[in-house]
This record gives C-alpha cells, sequence and structure tokens, in this order.
C-alpha cells in the first residue's frame, strides 16, 4: 500500500515541469528550515536561561511553545524605517542577499544517502562560496544605511568573517584529503567502516574538527565572537538601522548559518547520516522491525548530531565571556591558521602512511 | 616549564571546558525563579508599601494634625491643612501624599505620635489618569479601612522590635 502510493507519488511527481519541481524542492527544505530557525530562537531563550537558572519564556502557549510565532508576527507588523540618506535599493537588498546565501547552500547538504537536492561534484567547493558571498550582505547593509555606527559594525564583522574564513577553509582542506572527494555525500561515505564512530573523521583531524567549529561561530558572529553585535555592550553591528521584517530577515539568515554550520560539521567530521551503533552493536539490533530502523543509518541520526552542534552555540553562548576585538584577530591569524597548516602536514602523512582505520595502507 | 603549563593549557581549551562544565551543570540545577502573579515572594511586616490614614476601633480617626510627617517628609510628598472641629479637637481638612514625589522612607510613620499614618503591604496599585497618584484624605482614609486587619496585624508583628 505505501509502496503503491510512493510509486503512484513519484510518477505524478516526475510528470511534472522542472520548474514546478524545483519549487517543490525549494519549499521541501526551506519551510521546515525556517521552523528550525524560529525555534531555534526558542531554544537558544529556553538553554540559555537553564543555565542562568531561570525559566525563560513560558507565558505564549503552553511552555511558551508559540512564542518563535509571537515574535515572528510582531516583527511583521513592525515599520521598516529606512534611514534619510540612506541607499534604498541597496537598503532593501543587503538582508536579502544575507538570506540568500544563507539558504542556498543548503542545496548541497545531504541529509541522508541520496536525499540531496543537487548532488553537486564541488559541493564544498560550492558551500564555501556561497557562504563567502554572504559577508557581501554584512558590508553593503553597513554601508547603505548612511550611518557611521552600522558602517563601522560592518566593517569589523565583514574583517572578522574573512579572518575565520581562511582558517575553515584550511580545515576543510584537511576534510578533503582524508575523504578524497568535494562531493559531501562522498565525504560522509567514506567515514563508513567497521569500526563506526572510530572512523568517522572527528579523531584523525580532531585539531582541524574544533579549528572548524570555533571558526563556523566566529563566522556566524555569535557569542564569544559577538563583539560586532556585542548587545550588551553596543546596539548593534551592521544591522543597528534595520527595524521590522529586515531587521528579522537578517536573524534567520545568522540562524539558518549556524544551522548549516552545524549540518557542515556533522556532514565533515561526525559522519553525516551514519549510525554510530554500527562497528560494536551486534548486527541483530538493526533487524528488528521497527527499532532497527531507527538504529540504522538515517536522517534522525544526521538531525541529531546537528541539534548537538546547535546545542554547543548555545551552550557557548552562556558560557564565555566576549572575546576582546585584537584577541578575536590574534586567535583567527596567529593561532588557527599555523594549527592548521601544521595539521595538514600531519594528516598527509597519516594519508602517506596508510594509518588505520582511516586509512588503507599504501600498496 | 611556566610557558609550557600555559601552552598546553589554553591548546587543550582546559579552562573553556572546565566553564563549560559549570554551565552544563546549571542546566540541570533548580529554577529560583518566582512567577510572579501566581507566586509571591514573602512581606517583611516592615515593608513600605502603598499609604493608609488609620482609625481607633470607635471608627474615630486618629489623625491629629500635628504636622510631624508633613515636616519630616524629604520628598515634601505631604500637604496638610487643619482646623478645630465643633467638639473642639484640632483635625484635619485636608491630608494630601503626592505617590509620585513619595520616596517610601516611613519616616512619616515613625514620626506619627497616634500611628495614623501607615505605609501598608499593598504595593500592587496603580494609577491610570493623571492625579490617582494623589491621594487624599478620603483615599487614605477608605485605604485603612480596607486593611486594617493585616495592618494592625504586621504592627502587631513588628511590636517587640520597636
Amino acid at each position: 500500500m505505501m509502496a503503491e502510493a510512493l510509486q503512484a507519488f513519484l510518477e505524478f511527481y516526475g510528470a511534472l515541469p522542472r520548474p514546478v519541481q524545483i519549487l517543490g524542492q525549494i519549499v521541501l527544505l526551506v519551510a521546515p528550515l525556517m521552523v528550525c530557525v524560529a525555534y531555534l530562537t526558542y531554544a537558544e531563550r529556553k538553554v540559555i536561561s537553564y543555565m542562568q537558572v531561570r525559566i525563560g519564556p513560558n507565558r505564549v502557549g503552553p511552555r511558551g511553545w508559540l512564542q518563535p510565532i509571537a515574535d515572528a508576527l510582531k516583527l511583521m507588523f513592525k515599520e521598516i524605517i529606512i534611514p534619510s540618506g540612506a541607499n534604498k535599493f541597496l537598503f532593501i537588498i543587503s538582508p536579502v542577499i544575507s538570506i540568500g546565501t544563507a539558504l542556498a547552500a543548503w542545496a548541497v547538504i545531504p541529509f541522508a544517502d541520496g536525499v540531496v537536492i543537487s548532488d553537486l561534484n564541488a559541493g564544498l567547493l560550492y558551500v564555501l562560496a556561497v557562504t563567502s558571498l554572504g559577508v557581501y550582505g554584512v558590508i553593503i547593509a553597513g554601508w547603505s544605511s548612511n550611518s557611521k555606527y552600522a558602517l563601522l559594525g560592518a566593517m569589523r564583522s565583514a574583517a572578522q568573517i574573512v579572518a575565520y574564513e581562511i582558517a575553515m577553509g584550511f580545515a576543510l582542506v584537511g576534510v578533503l584529503m582524508a575523504a578524497g572527494s568535494l562531493n559531501l555525500g562522498e565525504i560522509v561515505r567514506a567515514q563508513a567502516g567497521e569500526w563506526g564512530p572510530v572512523n568517522w573523521f572527528a579523531l584523525p583531524l580532531l585539531p582541524l574538527f574544533l579549528i572548524y567549529f570555533i571558526s563556523g561561530v566566529a563566522e556566524t558572529n555569535r557569542a564569544p565572537f559577538d563583539v560586532a553585535e556585542g548587545e550588551s555592550e553596543i546596539v548593534a553591528g551592521f544591522h543597528v538601522e534595520y527595524s521590522g521584517m529586515a531587521f528579522a530577515v537578517f536573524f534567520l539568515a545568522e540562524y539558518a548559518n549556524m544551522i548549516l554550520i552545524s549540518a557542515l560539521a556533522t556532514i565533515m567530521f561526525l559522519g553525516g547520516w551514519l549510525s554510530p551503533l554500527h562497528g560494536w552493536a551486534p548486527a541483530g539490533w538493526f533487524e528488528v522491525p521497527v527499532l532497527g530502523l531507527l538504529l540504522d543509518d538515517g536522517i534522525h541520526w544526521f538531525l541529531a548530531k546537528t541539534a548537538f552542534f546547535l546545542f554547543c552555540y548555545l551552550w557557548f553562548r552562556a558560557t564565555f565571556p566576549r572575546y576582546r576585538y585584537d584577541q578575536i584577530m590574534r586567535l583567527g591569524w596567529k593561532v588557527f591558521i599555523p594549527i592548521t597548516i601544521v595539521w595538514l602536514l600531519v594528516v598527509g602523512g597519516f594519508i602517506l602512511g596508510g594509518l588505520p582505520p582511516w586509512w588503507a595502507p599504501a600498496g | 616549564m611556566n610557558v609550557i603549563t600555559r601552552v598546553f593549557k589554553s591548546l587543550f581549551l582546559l579552562e573553556l571546558l572546565r566553564g563549560l562544565r559549570l554551565t552544563g551543570r546549571y542546566l540541570f540545577a533548580r529554577k529560583i525563579t518566582v512567577q510572579y502573579p501566581e507566586e509571591k515572594t514573602p512581606l517583611s511586616p516592615r515593608f513600605r508599601g502603598l499609604h493608609a490614614l488609620r482609625r481607633y476601633p470607635n471608627g474615630e480617626e486618629r489623625c491629629i494634625a500635628c504636622k510631624l510627617c508633613e515636616v519630616v517628609c524629604p520628598a515634601l510628598a505631604i500637604t496638610i491643612e487643619s482646623e478645630e472641629r465643633e467638639d473642639g479637637t484640632r483635625r484635619t481638612t485636608r491630608y494630601d501624599i503626592d505617590l509620585t514625589k513619595c520616596i517610601f522612607c516611613g519616616f512619616c510613620e515613625e514620626s506619627c505620635p497616634v500611628d495614623s499614618i501607615v505605609e501598608t503591604h499593598v504595593f500592587e496599585y496603580h494609577g491610570e489618569k493623571r492625579g490617582d497618584l494623589l491621594m487624599t484624605k478620603d483615599r487614605l482614609l477608605a485605604v485603612g479601612d480596607k486593611y486594617e486587619k493585616e495592618i494592625a496585624a504586621a504592627r502587631a508583628q513588628d511590636a517587640p522590635y520597636r
């Protein structure tokens, strides 16, 4: 019955014109992503308040579950004020650039084996290229606001994003070397093996893994690297002049980027959709009717691992005091980049030497 | 040696991990939030909230218009006018407290020789239009009549320490 319905649906889907298919895929991706973003803000408020021995939002709906909806409604009904002297076109277009790049990168993210909108062979390169474009949203927003504070904030954000992009890129070069492919699906498949979680790249590339995630936190301008926004010290960074939905779109882009960084960390270092039970759990476990499906590889493992990284984001924000700006630059240029370069050499040695269980011995 | 331990510590993020462990523990700690309208924190019998003018049990107002409170008030929030009543006693014809000026120091209550002006435990009051926070004699007496039981209980509780 299920199989027949699926078959009928696939036939119906295949008969649709290509643009409609693409639209369907976009909706299928963006709608859940927006819900995730909305509830990430809720999770953020809840997790941080729990760590501060508070309760957090609990008035709108049962246990505050409707809070993000209320927030979204409030922002939608607020006026978008365009500052006098602002470049109107650029002022409106920059949040669109931010959200556009944040969403476009999702096209190549494999949620499970084969479940990906575009199975690009240069997926990793595409992600790096598209996320790098996000900095234009920041700079244009700062410049077009016709406000010195927005411009200064934009410069700080942009400098920070560019600095950490390099360390991030080098960390990804390590993954590229280890997997031997730029295709994100191939990268995950390269992490499958008899040893289960040990086979994942997190262990042999541990320094790169940590640097990638910390750079990711800095890339998204999140605490403790949020000097550009610094809500407890200054008003905001590049988006001081934005209000209402334009501001909300920047916010959506920031959170979508957070989820993207977490998803990429999952794919590249924690084996994406691979189940951590493989390798040590008895094979009989995967034969159990429903439970076996849950224990086996699948999208749920991908989502769980991504959720773990997102929790880390919130955990960091609740724990660490903000870095000073020169410390951020020092960390990016003088600590992360040397470490990644050294570890790239080490990874090269691993691959040449064929370090088991990750790489087969040469010859 | 010192340099090596420092580099080791920062490279392996030891102190950051300790910080994360601390906040991780607090994630599961009992939350201390008081959910205000439903739950309230306990109030001291000495709590200084909304003012009230009290009466004697026989219904006679206590205030004798000595104007000590008016003199002692550091915010000059109290205005009193008095006249001789038909039975020859001195009584107030006007007793105003401007709550927007009042700093709730409690000096008026301390200075009162007949325990007439008091500050009650009531703090959940508001004004909706101009003048709502300007308490007149009638309104102060009404507050006193309404909360006399609680006022008397609070005074009795605090009496041994006075």
